[in-house]
């Protein structure tokens, strides 16, 4: 590691440890960040890394965040009358209850969407360019469509997650507990894909990107690859839609899990805005996104909307390679290649 | 020393287009082949069916004595049967390096070799093959900012870093400097005679095939019309009318 | 769930003759997305949200006196000049780009066309009352409202028309010419970037009559307009591009499709019978075309 990003990576964390007693009033706000932060990450691996621009990633999320809250609640209550009832007033976690359950929703939460992309991905990564995208975007959709039919996960209304246990500190530990739950994951996220980028994986995505066809020609399995790529994007996204679920504490299934018309909109927008297809682009797309919309969002007074679609107009027009892309284009020496003029105008020579 | 690569009788059409025509010809390991053949004669259409970018109306094809023309196109690479296009294809946004790094073949893709960091060695081992191209000096430099002869160079290096037992070289030499050409044959000659690649080789440029080939085959709207030593080949009439355009 | 339509078989006749009048309406929609796909190579997700629009219109000359029906006339005029401004200002820019860039373009606009609509016409769901009164078949056990039939005579008159106007006038061949080799129709004079404008607001105008039948033959809301855009985008993929009876059929094919699919589903699931189906016919084609060694381009 060098120099610049040991000092980096200590400012993120002393930002990230600290921020709840910095900036208490801020608190969901940041959490929400550090899992915006995850989404932008993990769509990363297919749209910028790999070259497969994916409408459909919402798909993990609202599977993880039903899972996570199913098996919160049916592991301890049934939940088909946790649902009708709106569970929380009859039925009770107990502390230790809840903990439990929380842990094993959470792992659930990863496997069971890591599993489904397993099962789909040999079908739907087959698909090539702006058929991919338009089959994801479907995908999505009809998950939130067909979660709104089902009865025993609150259909259209949805369901309520277990409260946060009574008599072990209000709503303030509650709510650091989950900021610094949504830190660690979005830390392990971040390392984790920093770790497979420099891995044999890292290189082959990027093949597949520049040419799937050479990849193959070149004996290269790029399905067992492009399968895995997005098996650790839904495991992550799982937990993530878990963790959400959890802090906002109800789950519907168009505006909340399988929220294409937002999450699924926010993670391509966060990873162009900040350059795709790099380490660093999400997690800056993700911040400035947040903070623009956080910012912004009142004043826009129910002209949200019309500024998103107005923005993602802009970004791709003007800024298809993000702040990452633009910094490297002004700024080479800092953050971009920096090619040596000897080496470019090199000759071939064979002697 | 046996034959390395046979193919039997192979049929392919595209709609009316009959590119390749009950072609059949056999390579010997160790050996440089050369296929030759008008525009349009079918050439690459039969590098395709052998290493099964398409699959062939008819016949077939061993590698090896295993019979290859059903399997997809990854496995026959990984037999050691390697291509390159006449047409480069490398990895634009990727460097040099990183082309090489990638083209290596790994024991097996299973998911520990998948996420297992790429070895030390192997950035040497692509250094010094791209040396052997002539491209070290460009090493950094991304892929697609090399001209098309050096994407044609980088492409070679590739296909050596995969250590293949046989290459097919869709026109090694378009778009080369000619006065790099014979800086080419000798390193073909090299791949086949260090390396112990055997080669089959489509080429438009008389001169070189004729120097590095043992046998060659001549292909004519998409049927052999031809086989023998550069110099029964150069003296066949039927060689020297399909090349003029006389039927 | 109940599966009615398997005891009262004259339940299938209605839903066949349902589908095919609504399925005449997706053909319409398809053809112009093939047109520009086609011509222009852009997949246009904001499709579905130019329907709407142009149903709105008709929905607003109701709410002004005027019969919704003169719809048909007034909306593809006024959306033909809104394509064209789409064009001129936003898609001018990303059509010899990426299609992935120009994708995530029109998902802007069509997300900001959504949020518009809402403001203007509200959230609520509307209808245009055409009066047209209803067709009885069968002993009155199949009713057809007259509306729809009038829509589906209102598309296969339109479509004729440009394919008339496509083979004839100047800028049709201009246009066909584009979108069988642009590179030489640019070489051999022609307007590119004038052809682009036009094919979009053809496009746009194509939407704005559907929009019009679907306002006096269905309901329009704001947010329903992506089901548009995907249904096309399944007609063009079944049917090609630039084949017109064959995206008529595709698209008789998909009404008759979701029309049995409400039935025996439910309509609750009518939404994601249509995007399972997309889902379904990509992934088979892959397969089909993955033995051939080839993949959908
Ligand atoms: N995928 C394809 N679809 C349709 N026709 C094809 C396809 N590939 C090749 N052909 C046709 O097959 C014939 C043989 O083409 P091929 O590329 O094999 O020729 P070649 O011998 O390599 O020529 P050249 O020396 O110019 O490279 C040509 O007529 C070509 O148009
Ligand atoms: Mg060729």
């Amino acid at each position: 590691m060098s120099k610049k990003n040991i000092i980096i990576y200590s400012l993120i964390l002393v930002f990230g440890l600290s921020a709840p007693f910095l900036f208490p009033a801020y608190k969901l706000q940041i959490s929400i960040l550090w899992v915006l932060t995850i989404l932008a990450l993990t769509w990363d691996i297919q749209g910028g890394q790999m070259g497969y621009n994916s409408f459909g990633n919402i798909l993990f999320f609202g599977v993880g965040m039903y899972v996570c809250s199913s098996v919160q609640i049916g592991m301890f209550f049934p939940l088909s009358e946790w649902t009708a009832s709106g569970g929380e007033k009859t039925f009770l976690h107990t502390t230790s209850q809840y903990f439990q359950g929380f842990t094993y929703g959470l792992i659930f939460a990863g496997i069971v969407p890591a599993i489904v992309a397993a099962l789909i991905g040999y079908g739907i990564l087959g698909l090539r360019g702006h058929y991919f995208a338009i089959c994801t975007l479907g995908i999505g959709i009809a998950a939130g469509e067909i979660a709104g039919g089902i009865e025993l996960i609150g259909a259209g209304q949805g369901m309520t997650v277990p409260p946060w246990p009574k008599g072990i500190g209000g709503t303030e530990l509650r709510s650091q507990f989950f900021y610094y739950l949504c830190f660690l994951t979005v830390c392990v996220t971040f390392f984790v894909i920093r770790l497979i980028y420099q891995t044999r994986f890292g290189l082959v995505i990027n093949a597949i990107r520049d040419n799937e066809d050479k990849a193959e020609a070149m004996g290269i399995h790029t399905m067992r690859y492009k399968i895995i790529g997005w098996v650790v994007s839904a495991f992550f996204l799982g937990i993530a839609g878990g963790l959400m679920g959890n802090m906002i504490g109800y789950i519907e299934p168009t505006e909340i899990a399988f929220a294409g018309s937002t999450y699924g909109v926010f993670m391509v927008l966060m990873a162009i805005l900040g350059g795709k297809g790099t380490l660093w682009g999400p997690v800056i797309g993700a911040a400035v996104f947040h903070v623009f919309k956080e910012g912004f969002w009142t004043f826009f007074l129910g002209w949200q909307y019309v500024a998103l679609g107005a923005l993602i107009i802009v970004i791709v027009i003007f800024f298809p390679e993000g702040i990452l892309g633009w910094f490297r284009e002004k700024y080479p020496e800092n953050f971009g290649e920096v090619v040596d003029e000897v080496d470019r105008t090199a000759q071939v020579e064979l002697t | 020393m046996g034959i390395i690569l046979e193919v039997d009788q192979v049929y392919k059409h595209f709609g009316g287009v009959k590119a390749n025509e009950n072609v059949s010809l056999n390579v010997e390991e160790g050996s440089i082949v050369g296929l030759i053949g008008p525009n349009g004669s079918g050439k690459t259409t039969l590098f395709n069916s052998i290493v099964g970018t398409h699959p062939i109306d008819q016949g077939s094809i061993y590698f090896e004595g295993k019979e290859i023309s059903s399997l997809p196109i990854p496995a026959v690479a990984k037999l050691g049967l390697l291509r390159t296009f006449q047409q480069t294809r490398i990895y634009e946004k990727l460097n040099c390096i990183q082309n090489m790094l990638v083209s290596s073949k790994p024991e097996n893709d299973t998911v520990f070799n998948i996420f297992a960091k790429v070895p030390h060695n192997l950035t040497e081992k692509s250094e010094n093959l791209l040396k052997f191209v002539g491209l070290y000096q460009k090493r950094n430099l991304r892929a697609g900012d090399l001209s098309f002869g050096q994407q044609k160079l980088l492409e070679l290096a590739m296909a050596l870093i995969n250590e293949p037992k046989m290459l097919l070289l869709d026109e090694p030499t378009a778009g080369i400097n000619p006065t790099l050409i014979n800086g080419i044959i000798d390193r073909l000659i090299k791949v086949n005679k260090e390396f112990g690649i055997t080669l089959l080789v489509i080429e438009h440029n008389m001169r070189v095939i004729m120097s590095l080939a043992q046998k060659i085959f001549c292909l004519a709207h998409g049927q052999l019309l031809a086989e023998g030593s550069p110099e029964q080949i150069k003296n066949d009439h039927r060689v020297i009318d399909a090349y003029l355009g006389v039927q | 769930m109940d599966f009615l339509i398997f005891k009262a078989p004259i339940l299938m006749v209605q839903a066949s003759m349902d589908g095919i009048l609504l399925g005449v309406l997706f053909a319409l929609v398809a053809y112009g997305m093939a047109l520009q796909w086609g011509v222009m190579n852009i997949i246009n997700i904001a499709q579905g949200e130019l329907v709407i629009m142009g149903g709105y219109i008709a929905y607003f000359m109701y709410t002004a006196g005027i019969p919704p029906a003169f719809g048909v006339i007034v909306s593809p005029i006024i959306m033909y000049f809104i394509g064209w401004s789409l064009y001129k200002t936003i898609i001018n820019r990303v059509v010899e780009r990426d299609m992935f860039i120009s994708i995530l373009a029109t998902f802007g606009i069509s997300i900001l066309t959504q949020q518009l609509m809402n403001f203007v016409f509200g959230a609520d769901v509307v209808v245009a009352q055409s009066n047209f009164g209803t067709t009885m078949l069968f002993d009155y056990s199949v009713t057809l409202p007259n509306a729809k039939i009038f829509s589906a005579l209102v598309s296969i008159v339109f479509a004729v028309a440009l394919v008339l106007y496509m083979k004839k006038s100047k800028l049709g061949r201009a246009i066909r010419a584009t979108s069988q080799n642009q590179r030489a129709a640019k070489i051999l004079g022609v307007d590119t970037e004038k052809v682009y404008a036009a094919t979009f607001g053809i496009n746009a105008a194509l939407c704005g009559v559907a929009g019009s039948l679907i306002a006096i033959t269905f309901t329009l809301h704001p947010y329903i307009g992506l089901p548009y855009t995907v249904r096309s985008f399944m007609i063009v993929i079944i049917a090609g591009l630039g084949n017109l009876p064959a995206v008529a059929l595709s698209g008789i094919g998909l009404g008759v499709f979701e029309e049995f699919a409400d039935y025996i589903l439910g309509t609750e699931f009518r939404i994601a019978a249509v995007f399972l189906l997309l889902v379904v016919i990509l992934v088979y084609r892959r397969f089909k075309l993955s033995r051939k060694r080839e993949y959908l381009k």
